[in-house]
């Protein structure tokens, strides 16, 4: 994006704003803070990667905002902010009229989304349905014209399926036409690609990118896939343990990163080592989030740790569009 | 960017130390798991005290029902609470042959466990090695042991027992041969699918690479797997034997009476149902069904905690 | 002294490994009645040729169907050819007997994918990996205890975490485990079959350096089984590309990712998400991945390839040398 463009977006009201929300997990063996303070904005028709490793909160937090988070979780503080309401303290009902209409989500299993004992045409027409009043025909029209725009060959043919008759990427296919098929102002894809093949993810990432840029929807992408997600995303959001730890635009995140985990993740790719050498791990293991120790959440593990990281660091702003969890972020080679 | 260490002590890793709390074997985190519903505990407890009763019985009653010379015909069909010729109450009154019946009942229940439990643990292990064998061995072998497995389960069960019972006579033993027929085919079934689902895994895989024998990865890789499903099988159909066996002796063709079980009890005390002595049938009954149902309370429990895919 | 020099540990002639669903007796019938014969074959390995010279690090890479798991199987006899020879040392596997056997079986071990189904859970992590080497004798009972603690070490765990549970362990610790279990009889020859797709990006990171470190401290030659190129790109000597059964391009690493020769390769590689700094658009190649159950006649990569002639469609084209140490299957390399 231009640095115009860009001071446009930012300033133009977000789609959605997540304001320090905290999901925990009441379970017997303690208390899950699974996201312990998230905070990010997605502005209309822009994509943010949410990246992480397993355990570190990202689907948890995608969940927490279509209120999909079952007990023993919940949320326990925070707002989301969207079309004016507050989600998190939105009833049920209403939440339930937004699900599908204004947000959707699309999962990495897409028999998540697909009900396998129902023809593919039966459960589209009957996403439209829930949401819009207009006459079956047309409904079964808009299914067919919205598989084409995935890329589907013979809609028609597709439509009268059922979801075990399609292949795997067909599938996860269909799950994105349902998510978009009512134009939503957001759509939540979680891990979407990690199942499928390289080429076929490829296919995927495709129509992703066609639809978002098409219907001007903004997209937050989780995944834990550092390549997919530069390739994708305009901004990027860091999660480690339950927080964000950096947040900015992707070229800045991933061309100089300010973080220490960012850094170790991105050092740790073989494509960033010379081929053969031993790769710059990151030493250690996250961390069990019932037991978190006192302090940066990342301390055990990072090579720059010192005293001050014994409390947690704050969120800060060192440059223009960019926020760090850290004490001492790599500042060195960073353009301001 | 640092490289931390060198390959060597600087990698060794620990895992979080959350886990060292965690119960470590697998059975003592099953039994974990499993006292923590207080619903599961009670069922626990019941059938506790139930086969402790049994196993006391000797001790705890206060006449031998079977010894002719403590039982007095005289005090025969007295109702509950009446203190009889020889100075004791009998609290739940006697049957026709003038036993007390608190007496009758946990010597029945003795043998009523006995008999079921012994068949279950006979059917038990020819019922898994039949089913293990399937499952390993695959091929001819496995499409006619489980055809065998489906023709005995087509059958009734109570009309192949009886059938058996016809042929080979009376006595504890036989009745046990009827219950260990009637039953192994269920275990084989069980037996066979779990162990079909265990040796898809990786882990089977990894045993046969390292060349362990297939007695070995049988017994020792394969059978510990399938060991909790056969538990809580095992529980469920030990109530099932228990019950048929009471209603074999209720139809006459069980136990001999000289050893009457539960269902021999109630079956003594059915003709007097009408005549308002209710208490020869009704006790034995309650005691048989409470039995019953703690045996299949518990093996519920064990069955959903067992199952992993429970949300707990 | 080149990895070519040594001599080959593994070679494999006209693999081929089908798998077939009988037809049931509906189907039978009609057969009978004159219908359609029913029963269906699947290829997953067809006429695969390789040879593995003995510390080479070779990679199979290809993506769902391709038949490189099924490949990596047969290598580790844990799944008998339909067809074709495979050499350990230079002698037929199939005609080994007795002891002989058994040190080829030993000498060739699998690390798995999942770490979760591939750890016994009702074994301890002693048990689990003292128990091959005290069977087959490697160790003797008294000195398992400490055979176990060191070959633990040597993989990055604690040694008085033997006697936990796989249950107790993340998942990086458990693919540390199961790579323990494989050395601890100690062999030649590992087939690593997706073993840190699974696992998180930094925990890869981890276990790759730890296969580079076992190499040299073991000499191990490896077959590295993944769909994950820049990996593969990484640790690889050279790499082979399955396609629905059958190899499609071998070449050196620096060589294939320099020049790919195959379209099939050349498709994969530029599709590969890499790090970028820029976002990219995608122009992915068209149509799915064919089913095992039904490939297309002739090269198999025809329907989805921009280059294909009237020829592709007949005639599967053969693996041919198109450079020193460079084969590839297309019709394109006789022009």
């Amino acid at each position: 994006m231009t640095a115009a463009v860009e001071a446009e977006v930012v300033n133009r009201a977000p789609t959605l704003e997540v304001v320090d929300l905290k999901t925990h997990f009441f379970t017997k063996a303690g208390v899950v803070r699974a996201v312990d303070g998230v905070s990010l904005r997605v502005a209309p028709g822009e994509v943010l990667g949410l990246v992480g490793e397993s355990g570190c909160g990202k689907s948890v937090t995608g969940c927490s905002i279509l209120g999909l988070i079952d007990p023993p979780g919940r949320i326990v503080s925070g707002r989301i902010a969207f079309a004016g309401l507050d989600l998190v303290r939105l009833p049920e009902d209403e939440l339930r009229s937004l699900r599908g209409r204004r947000i959707a989500m699309i999962f990495q299993d897409p028999m998540m989304t697909l009900n396998p004992v129902l023809r593919v045409d039966t459960q589209m027409v009957e996403a439209i349905l829930a949401h819009r009043r207009m006459p079956h025909g047309e409904a079964w029209a808009l299914a067919r014209d919205a598989l084409a725009q995935v890329g589907i060959p013979s809609p028609e043919r597709r439509l009268k399926s059922y979801p075990h008759e399609l292949s795997g990427g067909m599938r996860q296919r269909v799950a994105i036409a349902t998510a978009f098929i009512n134009k939503p102002d957001l759509v939540i894809a979680d891990e979407p690609t990690t199942a499928l093949d390289v080429t076929i993810q490829a296919q995927i990432l495709h129509e992703a990118q066609e639809l978002c840029r098409r219907t001007g929807t903004a997209m937050i992408w989780i995944s834990h896939d550092l390549a997919v997600v530069s390739s994708l995303a305009d901004r990027i959001a860091v999660m480690y343990a339950g927080v964000i730890v950096e947040e900015g635009r992707a070229s800045d995140v991933i061309g100089a990163p300010l973080h220490p985990y960012t850094r170790g993740l991105l050092g740790s790719v073989p494509s960033a080592n010379a081929r053969g050498t031993r790769l710059a791990q990151i030493p250690g293991m996250t961390p069990s989030l019932i037991n978190l120790a006192p302090g940066c959440r990342f301390r055990a593990r990072c090579p720059r740790a010192d005293a001050e990281c014994t409390s947690e660091p704050a969120i800060s702003e060192p440059l223009a569009h960019r926020q760090v969890r850290c004490w001492r972020p790599h500042l060195e080679g960073a353009m301001p | 960017m640092s490289v931390v260490g060198t390959h060597g002590e600087a990698e060794i890793e620990r895992p979080p130390t959350g886990t060292a709390a965690a119960p470590e074997t697998p059975l003592r985190r099953l039994m974990a798991d499993y006292f923590e519903s207080r619903f599961a505990t009670a069922a626990f407890v019941l059938l506790v005290t139930i086969i402790a009763l049994a196993l006391l019985a000797p001790l705890i009653v206060p006449q031998n029902p079977y010894n002719l010379a403590e039982v007095d015909v005289l005090d025969s069909r007295l109702p509950p609470g009446t203190k009889g010729m020889a100075g004791y109450t009998y609290w739940l009154g006697t049957d026709g042959a003038g036993r007390d019946l608190v007496s009758a009942m946990l010597y029945g229940l003795r043998i009523s466990l006995a008999v079921g439990v012994v068949s279950c643990l006979i059917a038990t292990v020819i019922g898994a090695a039949v089913g293990l064998i399937a499952a390993y061995v695959g091929g001819r072998t496995e499409s006619l042991l489980m055809r065998l497995v489906d023709l005995q389960l087509s059958f009734p069960a109570i009309l192949i027992a009886l059938i058996l019972i016809a042929i080979l006579g009376k006595g504890v033993d036989k009745i046990i041969i009827a219950l260990v027929t009637v039953q192994w085919a269920y275990y084989a079934r069980t037996v066979r699918g779990t162990a079909l689902a265990e040796m898809s895994k990786d882990y089977v895989e990894a045993a046969r690479c390292l060349g362990l024998s297939h007695a070995r990865i049988l017994f020792r890789q394969i059978l510990p797997n399938v060991l909790p499903l056969l538990i809580v099988v095992a529980t469920v159909q030990a109530a099932h034997a228990i019950a048929l066996e009471a209603t074999l002796s209720f139809l006459g063709v069980g136990l001999p009476r000289t050893e009457p079980s539960l269902g021999l009890l109630i079956s003594n005390g059915f003709e007097y149902m009408l005549s308002g002595k209710y208490w020869i049938s009704f006790f034995p009954g309650v005691v048989l069904l409470a039995t019953i149902m703690a045996i299949n309370l518990v093996g519920d429990q064990l069955r959903d905690v067992l199952n992993p895919r429970l949300k707990r | 002294m080149t990895a070519a020099a040594r001599a080959p540990i593994i070679e494999a002639r006209g693999l081929t490994k089908r798998f077939l669903k009988a037809p049931d007796l509906a189907e039978r019938a009609s057969a009978w009645l004159g219908g359609k014969a029913g029963g269906e074959v699947v290829r997953a390995v067809d006429g695969v040729s390789l040879t593995i010279g003995k510390g080479e690090v070779v990679g199979l890479a290809g993506e769902s169907g391709c038949g490189k798991s099924t490949l990596g199987r047969m290598i580790a006899g844990l799944l008998e050819p339909s067809e074709g020879v495979l050499l350990y040392k230079g002698q037929d596997r199939a005609t080994l007997t007795g002891s002989q056997a058994k040190a080829a079986r030993l000498a060739v071990q699998m690390i798995f994918q999942d770490p979760y189904s591939s750890l016994n859970p009702r074994l301890r992590v002693e048990a689990a990996v003292g128990e091959a080497p005290l069977v087959h004798g490697l160790v003797s009972r008294a000195d398992v205890a400490r055979y176990v603690a060191d070959i633990l070490k040597r993989v990055g765990l604690d040694p008085e975490l033997r006697r936990r549970f796989p249950h107790q362990f993340s998942g990086g610790q458990r693919s540390r485990i199961g790579i323990a279990r494989a050395l601890a009889v100690k062999p030649e020859f590992l087939v690593c079959d997706e073993a840190i797709a699974a696992l998180d990006v930094s925990i890869q990171a981890q276990i790759i350096n730890l296969f580079l470190d076992l190499r040299e401290a073991y000499d191990l030659t490896y077959l590295f089984i993944s769909h994950d190129l820049g990996v593969v790109q990484h640790i690889c000597d050279r790499i082979l590309i399955m396609y629905l059964g059958r190899i499609v391009e071998a070449a050196p690493t620096r060589a294939l990712f320099e020049s790919p020769n195959h379209p099939y390769t050349r498709a994969l590689l530029a599709e590969v998400p890499r790090i970028s700094l820029t976002k990219r658009t995608f122009h992915p190649i068209k149509g799915e991945i064919p089913s095992p159950l039904d490939p297309p006649p002739g090269c198999h990569f025809h329907p989805r390839c921009q280059h294909a002639m009237p020829r592709c469609r007949t005639e599967a084209p053969a693996l041919r040398t198109i450079a020193p140490g460079r084969t590839s299957a297309c019709h394109l390399n006789d022009a």
